[in-house]
C-alpha cells in the first residue's frame, strides 16, 4: 500500500511532462485533417506520410543537417577555446580576474535579438552570411561564457598538486594538459559539450537572421512552412519530435555527469 | 645529491614568505624540515624542487647553479600531503608516469614499476585506480612514484599528516629503509618533534619563515642552539621562564632559586631565559622545587600531562603513571637545573 502511494506523486510528475511531449508526437503520426478535424488522444489514421516527406524531401532533411553542421562546428568552438581560458581562470591570478570572470556571464545577460541587427551587417559585410560557420561564431556569444564557466568548476576541482606532479614527472605545460589535465577533466568536458550542444540547438533567433537558403536551420524551416504552404501540423508536429531527438541523444551520453555539474553550482 | 640553498628569500606578494635562509643538506640521508604550520617548510621544498622560484638567493644541486632550471629538467620528485595520483590512470600507470616521460625502455619500465610496487606492497592493487585504494594505499602509489623516477632529491611534504594514526607508524617505520637503498637525498617535512626523533637522520629547525638551526638530529634536540630551536623541537612545549643569576645564585622567584651549576658559573650575572621539557618537570624527586596552581591534568594512556602555572609561567609537565591533581590546587614539581637550557637575552643557547 505505501508502495502505491510513494509511487503516485512522481506518476503524476511524469505523467504531465510527458502529456505535451505525447501530443506532438501522437500527432506527428496523424494526417493534417485530423489534427483540424479535433482532439482525439490516438491517431484513429495512422501515418508515417510526414516523416517520410521529412527524409525524402532536401528542404526538409537538409535543414536538420545544417542545425547539426553549425551546432557541433560551434561545439568544437566553444570548448576549444574555453579550455585554455578556464584553467587560466582556475589556477592563475591576475589583475581584474574575478571582475573579467563575472563579465563571461553579463554576455548571457543581454537577449540575442540586441546582436542580431549588427550581426547580420557584420556578416553581410565580409561575405559570411548564410553559412554555417557564421551561425557557429555567433552562438559562441553566449557559449563561450558558459563553457568557461561550467570548465571553471571543474578544473578547480581538480587540486593544483596534480599539475605538478606532472612537471615533476617530467611533462611539459602542453603534454600536461593534453595528457593529463584532459582526461582528468573528461566528465567535465562531456558536461560543457552537451550544454553549448543544447543551446546552439534550440537558439532560433540568430540562427534565422544569419541564414536564408544554404544553412537555414531546422527550426527556421518549421516556422516558414507555417506560414507560407498552409496547415502541414501533421509535418510540423514530426519535424518537432525528430528536434528532440539529438538533445535526448546527447544527454544520454552525458547523464551520470550531469549532476556533478549541477553540483558545482555552475550549470 | 648535495643541495646547497644560498641565501634564498621568497616573497608572495608583500608577504614574505621565506626570510635570507642558507642551508646545506646533507648528501644521500634523511634530512627533516622541522617547523609549526606556516614555518616555511613547504615553500622551501617547492624552492628546492624548482616548482617555485626565490624571489632573491641561489639554489645548488652539486655544485651547479640551477636557479632557473625548470622543475621538468631537475632530478626532483616530490610527495604531498594530500595524496595526489592521476585519478583517471591505474596504479601501475601512475607508477610509470615518470618513466613513460623519460623514454625508458618498456621491459625496464615493467621491472621497476613491479620492483617499487613490491617495495611499497602495492602488487594486488596495480590494475585498480586511485580512487579505489584507501588512503594509505594512495600515498603509497605517490611514494612509489616518487622512487620509481629514481630522483637524487625526494621531498615528502608531511606524507603522512593524512593518514590515520596506526598506518602512519608503519610507513613512518618503513620509509627510511625504502630510500636508504636508493642513494637519494630525502627532504621530509614534518610539524612533529617526535616524528623527527623517531625518523632520525639529519634535522633542520625552522621558525617564522627561516632556517634557525641544522645539525643531526639527536644532536640538534639536546643541544638546541638558540630558544626558538627548543620550542620547535619540543613537544609539548618546553617551558619557559625568565631567570636572573645574581651572585652565585640562579633566581626564578623570590622564593624560587639555586646555587649556579658547574656549567653556568664563568657567566656574567644578568638576565637569562630557561627552558625545561617537560618530562623534566616531574611530581616527584630531587633537584629544585617549583609550587604549580594545577590547570588541567589529562591521563594519555601512562602518561599524565599536567598544566600548570608556575610562578605566572605556564608549565607542562609529563610524568609517567596515574596523577590525580584537582584543577585550582597547588602542587609541588621538582626539575634538575643540569637539564635545563639556558638562553641569553637575545635567545642564544649559553649551554651548547
Amino acid at each position: 500500500m505505501t508502495k502505491i502511494k510513494k509511487a503516485i506523486v512522481p506518476t503524476l510528475y511524469i505523467l504531465f511532462l510527458m502529456l505535451p511531449i505525447y501530443g506532438l508526437v501522437s500527432m506527428s503520426f496523424k494526417t493534417t485533417n485530423e489534427i483540424l478535424g479535433g482532439f482525439s488522444f490516438f491517431p484513429s489514421e495512422f501515418t508515417f506520410e510526414n516523416y517520410v516527406k521529412i527524409f525524402t524531401d532536401p528542404t526538409w532533411y537538409n535543414g536538420y543537417i545544417n542545425s547539426l553542421i553549425y551546432v557541433v562546428i560551434n561545439t568544437g568552438i566553444s570548448v576549444t577555446v574555453a579550455l585554455p581560458a578556464a584553467y587560466a581562470f582556475s589556477r592563475y591570478n591576475f589583475l581584474g580576474d574575478k571582475h573579467l570572470f563575472f563579465w563571461l556571464l553579463t554576455n548571457r545577460m543581454a537577449p540575442p535579438a540586441v546582436f542580431a541587427l549588427p550581426f547580420f551587417q557584420l556578416y553581410s559585410a565580409i561575405e559570411l552570411f548564410d553559412t554555417h560557420i557564421a551561425v557557429a561564431l555567433a552562438h559562441c556569444l553566449f557559449n563561450i561564457p558558459l563553457a568557461v564557466w561550467i570548465l571553471e568548476g571543474f578544473m578547480s576541482g581538480v587540486p593544483k598538486e596534480l599539475d605538478e606532479t606532472a612537471y615533476l614527472d617530467g611533462y611539459s605545460f602542453p603534454k600536461f594538459f593534453l595528457k593529463i589535465f584532459i582526461p582528468t577533466i573528461a566528465a567535465g568536458i562531456g558536461v560543457t559539450a552537451f550544454f553549448c550542444f543544447m543551446y546552439s540547438w534550440v537558439e532560433l533567433l540568430l540562427a534565422q537572421t544569419l541564414t536564408s537558403v544554404e544553412a537555414k536551420p531546422i527550426a527556421a524551416t518549421m516556422t516558414r512552412t507555417a506560414s507560407t504552404s498552409g496547415y502541414e501540423l501533421g509535418l510540423l508536429a514530426a519535424a518537432g519530435s525528430l528536434t528532440i531527438v539529438p538533445g535526448a541523444f546527447v544527454i544520454y551520453f552525458v547523464r551520470n555527469y550531469i549532476a556533478k555539474g549541477f553540483a558545482l553550482g555552475r550549470v | 645529491m648535495a643541495i646547497e640553498l644560498k641565501a634564498v628569500t621568497k616573497n608572495v606578494g608583500a608577504e614574505a614568505h621565506i626570510y635570507e635562509t642558507s642551508l646545506m643538506l646533507k648528501p644521500g640521508v634523511f634530512n627533516i624540515l622541522l617547523g609549526t604550520t606556516l614555518s616555511g617548510k613547504t615553500s622551501l621544498m617547492r624552492l628546492m624542487a624548482g616548482l617555485d622560484k626565490p624571489s632573491t638567493g641561489e639554489v645548488w644541486f652539486d655544485g651547479q647553479n640551477v636557479t632557473k632550471v625548470p622543475v621538468q629538467k631537475r632530478s626532483v620528485a616530490m610527495v604531498y600531503q594530500a595524496f595526489i595520483n592521476y585519478p583517471n590512470l591505474t596504479v601501475f600507470d601512475n607508477i610509470a608516469s615518470p618513466l613513460k616521460v623519460a623514454g625508458v625502455s618498456e621491459s625496464e619500465l615493467k621491472d621497476r614499476v613491479h620492483k617499487f610496487a613490491d617495495l611499497l606492497k602495492l602488487t594486488p592493487m596495480l590494475n585498480r585506480r586511485p580512487s579505489e585504494l584507501s588512503g594509505g594505499q594512495q600515498q603509497r602509489t605517490a611514494l612509489a612514484r616518487a622512487l620509481a623516477k629514481g630522483a637524487d632529491l625526494v621531498l615528502l611534504d608531511e606524507p603522512l599528516a593524512n593518514l590515520d594514526y596506526k598506518l602512519r607508524e608503519e610507513l613512518r617505520e618503513e620509509l627510511p629503509k625504502i630510500f636508504a637503498g636508493t642513494g637519494a637525498t630525502v627532504v621530509y617535512a614534518t610539524s612533529e618533534p617526535l616524528e623527527a626523533l623517531m625518523l632520525g637522520g639529519y634535522t633542520a629547525t625552522l621558525s617564522k619563515g627561516s632556517v634557525v638551526q641544522y645539525g643531526e638530529t639527536p644532536v640538534i634536540y639536546r643541544n638546541p642552539s638558540t630558544l626558538e630551536s627548543a620550542k620547535v623541537f619540543s613537544e609539548p612545549p618546553i617551558n619557559i621562564a625568565k631567570v636572573e643569576k645574581q651572585d652565585g645564585f640562579v633566581r626564578l622567584s623570590d622564593s624560587v632559586q639555586w646555587e649556579v651549576s658547574e656549567k653556568l658559573r664563568s657567566l656574567p650575572d644578568g638576565k637569562y631565559t630557561m627552558g625545561v621539557r617537560a618530562f623534566h618537570l616531574l611530581p616527584s624527586g630531587s633537584g629544585v622545587k617549583v609550587l604549580g596552581e594545577i590547570q588541567i591534568a589529562e591521563l594519555s594512556g601512562s602518561e599524565s600531562i599536567i598544566r600548570m602555572t608556575v610562578e605566572g609561567n605556564q608549565w607542562v609537565s609529563v610524568a609517567h603513571g596515574t596523577h590525580n591533581y584537582a584543577i585550582g590546587t597547588h602542587a609541588e614539581f621538582f626539575f634538575d637545573p643540569n637539564n635545563c637550557y639556558f638562553f641569553d637575552q637575545k635567545g642564544r643557547s649559553i649551554t651548547a
